[in-house]
């Protein structure tokens, strides 16, 4: 177990399964399919096996000694000439307790998902190949602590997510597909000149004695490492330490997608199909959060401090404007993903907060979004499925007529509200807590917890217009539930279900790193205070 | 003292090994033509075995650092240093893939009784650009790129088949004809100033303070028009998109890699040697304050890469797209320029290899679906996927790559301009970069787009693809998504190559 290279197992397991699909006569369908679901299910195994390693004490964060299951190794080495030093770039992948959750979530969703695209029928061959590609470039986002392979993996899961929509999604799926692609692209080229910046920026010295510029994230973290004249160093007066982090955060901040930054959101998830939307949702959106978390925070912590305000300002916006546009929605899918924009701003709430507290609520509530949106676009796919339509008004009555998929419905609906038992509350209540426990956000924060108030409504109303009244007379033929839905639904429910009721193995988890980061947010004050004088 | 003068002659020979079998094989070319009136098909092989030994004497003498035909009085009028032998060698490999490109090519094989001329001039275009990258002299660049100009004039419309295919070679001569008188008229400006045409005299002669700054900035702009045509810079891109349609595909590809190449090399020996006054540790060059070099570049480049990239939005056929993406490209190399440091121009060497490897690929597809249907035309690109995968996912594969996105090899040349230019603390340039980055997107997904998610109104057979084609396009398609992983190897060459006589 030692030395088996699981993360890099984890990650590019799902590439050689692309490869081997390749091979795979076009015909073959059912036999791609099983492939597929062959390589998420052993990729998940592999997730449960590395949760079951995984040491609970260790922090992580910033301090490469307590990360686990490092692999690293030289990847790139060109040796300098007086005018340009050594370019060095490592292949390094390591997890801690915050890119842990995301590592098992990447897993689970996955395999949830390549049971939903069982219906898909067209170009089979090419969408798993697809979706295994985007796969791996979701959970190396989640396992790379070197930016420059952080970064490959983020661009990564562009291209096949622009196939999945534009070539398997609705009818106005080319625009939706394009208007994603050039959305994510416009935020990555901030990541990528702050990345190459802070390369500049940053030093690391070798075991020979020489000192390099790294792209080691971990080394960014030390502000020891700075060099005197790097344009983002802590120690030049002039630096664009500031300017920086909006590039950064506005990169990852289109990826959650943050107001005002989320037009893309609605528009793919309407478009891509009910498996895409799945991932979307349940995967995707983290990776905008866990940036944030990852990179803007302790590699700028100064910087944050600074702007905590607007962080949860802009989280506040999120999840009342949210809430208020999934109000307004007539199309079951786009009430969905407005509330998931609504949602996703209690993660920037959370972060917002820094406290031990406040950030669990953020990455717990990462997870519990992850599962409880999956679930919920599956059930808009189970309906949409059936009868071609996703209009809430065109519905109503179908607790009758498909009483098992209304209790499903249900279970999804009051743990996206956030009811006690169900493992959205938790995260809720943790954000709301932290967010009210730091002071100078503590007015947003009661303006936020609004957003619950018109979440049950929405939620609610819609639940109300499809379930509830009387049943009309073209859906009496609607069928309940069949065996590959319950498979995709009753795990995610079971996981709702469990971390509603004992919410600690996941906070356990979590627990180190979360303190490490907040002691090391709480530092940087008197740390980058004393390196300027 | 006339032995002398030939001595000196005589004894520069074996530094231009390259160009004399380039010479030998034109000659060769048109008497195997004549001699042998039917079969044509001995003149690519002889072609390919000309271009491999003047590949092999180009690495052989890759590190020599000297001047060739050089008198008591004057420095040199070539240069043979790694810098131009790392061009030559470019413009080698690409003239290879271009032979390649024409034997396959079903617009070259309908003009077969003219196939001598044609491998002749593309040899008259070789031998050109390869003296370009070497040049040290004023008069020998002018020649130099007149040779190049002339050749390609006539194979711009060497199939005379269509109406576009002479208009394009028109447009070439008027365009050409004027921006070469106009560099030309900068020349004779320099040599009126100093009295050399010799770029390290000229150097040193303008190290005194009382030049006249003026007059001189203006002959160095003149100057600059003749190269930034050949390298197709805004604002004298416009011959660009009309001669890349109308030309045969594999001369529209090489006229987008190998004379651009040997247009750069000469833009940047020319402002090093002329302009330089010093060389930094850190390896950023300070020129000479007669021109302000590093913003003119800067404007040039921003304008070439921005108009480039817009323009492209709205173009529905594929060899106008890919001529708009190939300026754009020129202004991404150019930024590599405006750095001025060494860093700058080791970008420019990466992103060159990289960009021939791209680019020559995309054509070559390009190519071979225009060979089955006929058309270049983005709408009959429709459904092209269910058609033929191959060449749709290789296709994709060139133009994420010139999009610049990893895992690709164009990203790794982008990667190394904008760390160029963040080292040398260009960040808005950068910016305005990488915006235009997000443009090109547009264009290159919309062929994407065509290919894969639209469907064809009309029923369009399977598209087969002859074996050898296959492998050839492998071969160039394996470089892109490798060096986009390792690149190592590119790195290490380029950085090799930077070396100029004299700095």
């Amino acid at each position: 177990m030692q030395n088996f290279p699981i993360l890099s197992f984890i990650t590019l397991l799902p590439i050689l399964g692309m490869v081997i699909i390749l091979f795979i006569p076009k015909k073959q369908e059912i036999v791609i399919k099983s492939t597929t679901l062959a390589i998420t299910a052993i990729q998940l195994i592999a997730a449960i096996i590395l949760l079951k390693n995984f040491n609970y004490a260790l922090g992580g964060v910033n301090d490469p000694s307590s990360f686990q299951f490092i692999e690293k190794f030289r990847w790139i080495d060109i040796t300098g000439f007086s005018w340009i030093g050594r370019i060095k770039i490592d292949y390094f992948m390591g997890i801690d307790g915050i890119s842990v959750p995301l590592v098992l979530l990447t897993a689970i969703i996955s395999f949830i998902a390549t049971l939903s695209s069982w219906t898909i029928n067209k170009s089979v061959k090419g969408y798993f190949a697809m979706f295994l590609l985007l796969d791996t470039g979701m959970m190396g986002v989640f396992v790379a602590l070197d930016f420059f392979l952080f970064y490959i993996f983020w661009e990564l899961m562009l291209l096949p997510m622009y196939f999945l929509i534009g070539i398997w999604g609705g009818p106005r799926r080319e625009y939706a597909a394009i208007k994603f692609f050039l959305y994510t692209l416009f935020g990555s080229i901030f990541i990528l000149i702050v990345m190459i910046a802070l390369y500049f920026s940053t030093t690391e010295v070798l075991a020979d004695g020489t000192k390099v510029f790294t792209f080691n994230m971990l080394s960014m973290m030390n502000p020891q490492n700075f060099t005197a004249t790097g344009i983002l160093s802590p120690l030049n007066p002039n630096n664009l330490r500031l300017i920086a982090y909006i590039g950064l955060f506005v990169g990852f901040a289109i990826k959650i997608p943050m107001f005002p930054f989320h037009t893309w959101l609605p528009d793919a998830h309407v478009e891509a199909p009910t498996a895409i939307s799945v991932i979307l949702a349940g995967v995707l959106l983290k990776m905008g959060t866990y940036g944030i978390l990852r990179v803007c925070f302790p590699i700028f912590p100064e910087i944050t401090r600074q702007l905590v305000w607007y962080i949860a300002l802009f989280g506040m916006i999120n999840i009342i404007y949210g809430a208020l546009c999934a109000l307004a929605q007539k199309d079951f899918k786009k009430m969905i993903a407005y509330s998931s924009i609504s949602h996703m701003g209690l993660v920037l709430l959370g972060m917002a907060s820094l406290n031990s507290m406040g950030i669990t609520g953020a990455v717990f509530q990462m997870f519990n979004h992850g599962t409880i949106t999956a679930m919920l676009f599956l059930i808009v796919g189970v309906i949409y499925d059936r009868a071609h339509t996703r209009g809430l008004d065109e519905f109503g009555g179908l607790a009758t007529q498909m009483p098992i998929y209304a209790g499903f419905t249900t279970l999804a609906f009051f743990a996206a509200i956030g009811l006690p038992g169900l493992s959205g509350f938790v995260s809720e209540a943790f954000v709301f807590l932290g967010a009210f426990g730091f002071t100078s956000i503590r007015t947003l924060t009661v303006i936020s917890t609004l957003g619950i108030l018109l979440g049950a409504g929405y939620m609610l109303w819609a639940m109300q217009r499809v379930f509830l009244g009387s049943l009309k007379d073209k859906w009496a033929s609607l069928k309940d539930l069949t065996f590959r839905e319950y498979a995709m639904l009753v795990p995610l429910s079971l996981i709702v279900l469990f971390l509603g009721i004992y919410p600690a193995t996941m906070l356990n988890l979590m627990n180190s790193s979360v303190n490490a980061m907040v002691k090391f947010m709480a530092n940087a004050q008197t740390m980058y205070g004393s390196l300027l004088h | 003292m006339n032995t002398n003068n030939l001595n000196y002659l005589v004894n520069s020979l074996y530094l231009i090994k390259p160009e004399l079998v380039i010479s030998a094989i034109i000659v060769l070319l048109v008497l195997v033509d004549l001699i042998m009136l039917k079969n044509k098909k001995l003149l690519p092989y002889i072609s390919i075995a000309g271009l491999l030994i003047a590949g092999y004497f180009i690495i052989e003498h890759f590190e020599t650092n000297s001047f060739a035909f050089s008198t008591s009085s004057s420095a040199g009028m070539l240069i043979v240093d790694p810098f131009g032998n790392f061009f030559k060698l470019l413009i080698v490999f690409a003239s290879i893939l271009v032979v390649l490109f024409s034997v396959t090519s079903v617009e070259i094989k309908n003009s077969l009784d003219r196939h001598g001329e044609y491998y002749a001039l593309i040899f008259g275009m070789i031998l050109g650009m390869m003296f370009m990258a070497s040049a040290s002299d004023l008069i020998v660049i002018y020649i130099s790129l007149e040779l190049v100009s002339l050749s390609s004039y006539v194979l711009a419309g060497f199939t005379k088949q269509s109406l576009r295919n002479s208009e394009a070679s028109l447009k070439y001569v008027i365009y050409g004809g004027i921006s070469s008188g106009i560099m030309l008229f900068g020349i004779s400006i320099i040599y009126g100033i100093t009295g050399s045409t010799n770029l390290y005299e000229i150097n040193s002669l303008i190290q005194a303070p009382q030049v006249q700054s003026l007059t001189f900035l203006l002959a160095g702009i003149l100057i600059f028009v003749g190269i930034g045509y050949k390298i197709s810079a805004a604002p004298f891109h416009f011959w660009t998109p009309d001669v890349y349609e109308g030309a045969p595909i594999p001369i529209t590809a090489y006229l987008s890699i190998a004379s651009k190449a040997a247009g750069f090399a000469l833009l940047i020996r020319f402002i090093k040697v002329t302009f330089i006054q010093s060389i930094d540790p850190e390896g950023f060059w300070h020129l000479l304050s007669i021109i302000d070099w590093k913003s003119f570049i800067i404007i040039i480049s921003i304008l070439t890469m921005t108009l480039g990239n817009f323009a492209a939005l709205w173009q529905s056929n594929m060899k106008r797209l890919l001529a708009y993406s190939s300026i754009a490209h020129a202004g991404y190399l150019l930024l590599g320029l405006a750095v001025m440091s060494n860093e700058g121009i080791t970008a420019i060497l990466i992103y060159f290899v990289v960009y021939a490897f791209m680019n020559l690929g995309a054509f070559f597809v390009v190519m071979l679906i225009a060979n089955k249907i006929g058309s270049e035309e983005l709408d009959d690109y429709k459904g092209l996927s269910s058609s033929t995968p191959f060449l749709a996912v290789s296709l994709s594969i060139f133009l994420i790559s010139l999009t610049g996105l990893p895992p690709t090899a164009g990203f790794i040349g982008k990667l190394y301009i904008f760390i160029a230019l963040i080292d040398a603390k260009m960040i808005v340039v950068a910016v305005i970069a990488l915006l235009n980055t997000v443009v090109s997107l547009y264009y290159y997904v919309k062929v994407l787009k065509h290919m894969f998610l639209d469907k064809s109104e009309k029923e369009i057979p399977a598209i087969s693809t002859s074996y050898a084609s296959a492998v050839l396009l492998i071969a160039i398609l394996a470089p892109v998504l490798v060096f986009g992983i390792y690149f190592t190897p590119l790195v290490d060459l380029a950085k090799s190559s930077i070396t100029l006589l004299g700095f």
